[in-house]
């Protein structure tokens, strides 16, 4: 397994979860937890994934997800799930 | 499986605390490059450093894309060049060609900086350190990428009196040689008493005789972290100041220790330390200085500093040991004025002078840093002040050091601007009383004895 953070951050508005997960879906990367939280009016969504089943690299899937971001007016980003592990677990 | 509060956490530290990893830096030993012949010699440093850092930089930047992570610089330090060059150079002008090649050599792998041409004299010079030393000015006026610093004194060997008083003398003529660019020459230049052999950090780096063929260290950051959660505990009492550096510490230098061996599994390099310095960047936010403030004096300099500089250096380091198998380097509060921008303001606001520095210097890491003094400072008080700091690193067991800029043409009340992270600085006021005749006395400051410690 490959875990992947994806954080969605931005204004809330219809068809963040569908555009995101229709990506996702459409490339092969299973949804493992998905969780989200309003932060300062902000609309914050966690994903955790798993990206081994995907045929594109990490910085492929990256940069395409951080384009869906744009047509969405948000801001996605993808990093490697050891760096929360790491922080935040002893 | 990580929850999303820690997730939203960690992405505040990157993105509103200025978290960040400082620096990995690839320790290369050039030992093996020394030939008799000074081309023959700059041909295998060449060739040595670019076969293992090669892929220093796309390797740096493929891992901060993987975490989400910033690596603000990726660098390399050498075996100290006095040694490296010692069977091939002749001449003060040899030396500086050995400069040369590494500034290239930098270039072409696209780093900053380059630490490692230096002397390691405190007990006594060979002819090759005098002409390396010699030689600084115009290697720092000849390149841009390359650091250079000379470890004066050790608790163990004491202080090299002749090396004090050249290093004055040095730091001078390398101000006079880049007056064009505000003397920046010695902002590329640090004279150290108990240097490290593993420090990442410029412009002190340089890779020991004590590490092997080649080791990644790392320094970590984040001083804006410390101070944001800081912020969040109001006027609580010691305990839980002292608990949430700690902690805090901790998160860092845990974001280090994985960059680390990281970094060092894909350059195929052996792990050396994490340095766990709180290192301030001129980025508004990215301050030492700013905690100091949040812990309660009201600028830097204030009575008071000294006890809050030395319960945060020492909580930083309680946090950081456990999150890292091995810690090394500095490891301590950076106290640069013109690499934090509080630091600046301090000064500015006359909160600040060379003598709390120097006070300060005494219970964090590592010493007068990047001050800019005025430019009729004679080569005398700099040594002077080179003496006070190494004395204070020779007594208390501790690393210290001077990177002091006497800027040409430039008196008290004016800035000179050095740009990047190298910052800007206010100039500030030297003693106008003389130390001429303690520093022309020839020799040694013998060890300090390690009984009767009071």
């Amino acid at each position: 397994m490959d875990k992947v953070v994806v954080t969605v951050v931005g204004k809330d508005r219809l068809g963040i979860l569908a555009k995101t997960c229709t990506y996702l879906a459409d490339n092969g990367i299973n949804i493992l937890d998905i969780s989200q939280t309003i932060v300062r009016d902000y609309f914050n969504m966690m994903m955790i994934v798993d990206v081994s089943g995907s045929a594109k690299s990490f910085d492929e899937i990256g940069s395409d997800l951080a384009r869906v971001g744009v047509e969405l007016g948000l801001r996605i980003r993808c990093q490697k799930e050891e760096i929360f592990e790491r922080m935040h677990r002893v | 499986m990580v929850n999303i509060l820690e997730v939203l956490e960690t992405n505040r530290m990157i993105q509103d605390d200025n978290l960040d990893v400082r620096t990995i830096t690839m320790g290369i030993s050039l030992l093996d490059c020394a030939s008799a012949d000074v081309g023959e010699t700059c041909d295998r440093i060449r060739a040595k450093v670019m076969r293992l850092a090669g892929r220093l930089v796309s390797v740096g930047e493929e891992i901060a894309r993987d975490f989400g992570i910033p690596i603000v610089n990726k660098r390399v330090s050498v075996t100290p060049i006095s040694l490296v060059g010692s069977s091939c150079c002749r001449t003060e002008g040899d030396f500086a060609r050995i400069a040369k090649t590494l500034d290239e050599t930098a270039a072409e792998l696209g780093i900053n900086f380059l630490g490692g041409y230096s002397a390691i004299v405190s007990k006594g010079m060979t002819e090759a350190d005098r002409l390396l030393i010699g030689s600084i000015p115009e290697a720092l006026a000849a390149t841009e990428r390359v650091c250079s610093s000379v470890n004066v004194g050790s608790t163990k060997t004491g202080l090299d009196m002749d090396a004090v008083r050249l290093m004055g003398g040095i730091i001078k003529e390398t101000a006079r040689r880049t007056a064009d660019r505000g003397s920046i020459g010695c902002a590329k230049l640090v004279v150290l008493c108990n240097a490290p052999d593993d420090n990442p950090f410029m412009a002190g780096a340089f890779h020991g005789v004590s590490e092997g063929d080649a080791v990644v260290n790392v320094g970590v950051s984040g001083p804006g972290v410390v101070k944001h959660a800081l912020s969040q505990i109001g006027a609580a009492d010691f305990e839980t100041l002292c608990e949430t550096i700690k902690k805090t510490a901790f998160k860092i230098t845990r974001v280090g220790q994985l960059v680390a061996q990281e970094a060092s599994r894909r350059l195929g390099v052996p792990f050396g330390i994490i340095d766990l310095s709180l290192a301030p960047t001129p980025a508004i936010g990215d301050s030492v200085a700013d905690i100091l403030k949040e812990i309660g004096v009201d600028e830097p300099g204030a009575p008071g500093t000294t006890a809050a500089l030395a319960l945060l250096n020492d909580q930083v380091k309680k946090g950081g040991v456990m999150a890292s198998s091995y810690v090394g380097g500095l490891s301590g509060a950076f106290i640069p004025v013109s690499e934090d921008q509080g630091m600046i303001a301090a000064v500015e606001a006359g909160a600040l002078s060379i003598e709390k520095l120097e006070a300060m210097t005494c219970v964090c890491s590592v010493g007068l840093d990047m001050i800019a003094v005025p430019g009729d400072t004679t080569a005398e008080t700099i040594s002077g002040i080179i003496a006070d700091e190494a004395a204070i690193g020779m007594v208390n067991q501790k690393t210290t050091a001077v990177r002091i800029i006497p800027v040409e043409g430039k008196s008290v009340g004016d800035s000179v601007e050095f740009g990047g992270l190298l910052g800007h600085a206010p100039v500030m006021a030297v003693s106008r009383f003389g130390s001429a005749r303690l520093v022309s006395r020839k020799g040694r400051i013998p060890a300090p004895i390690h009984s009767f410690r009071n």
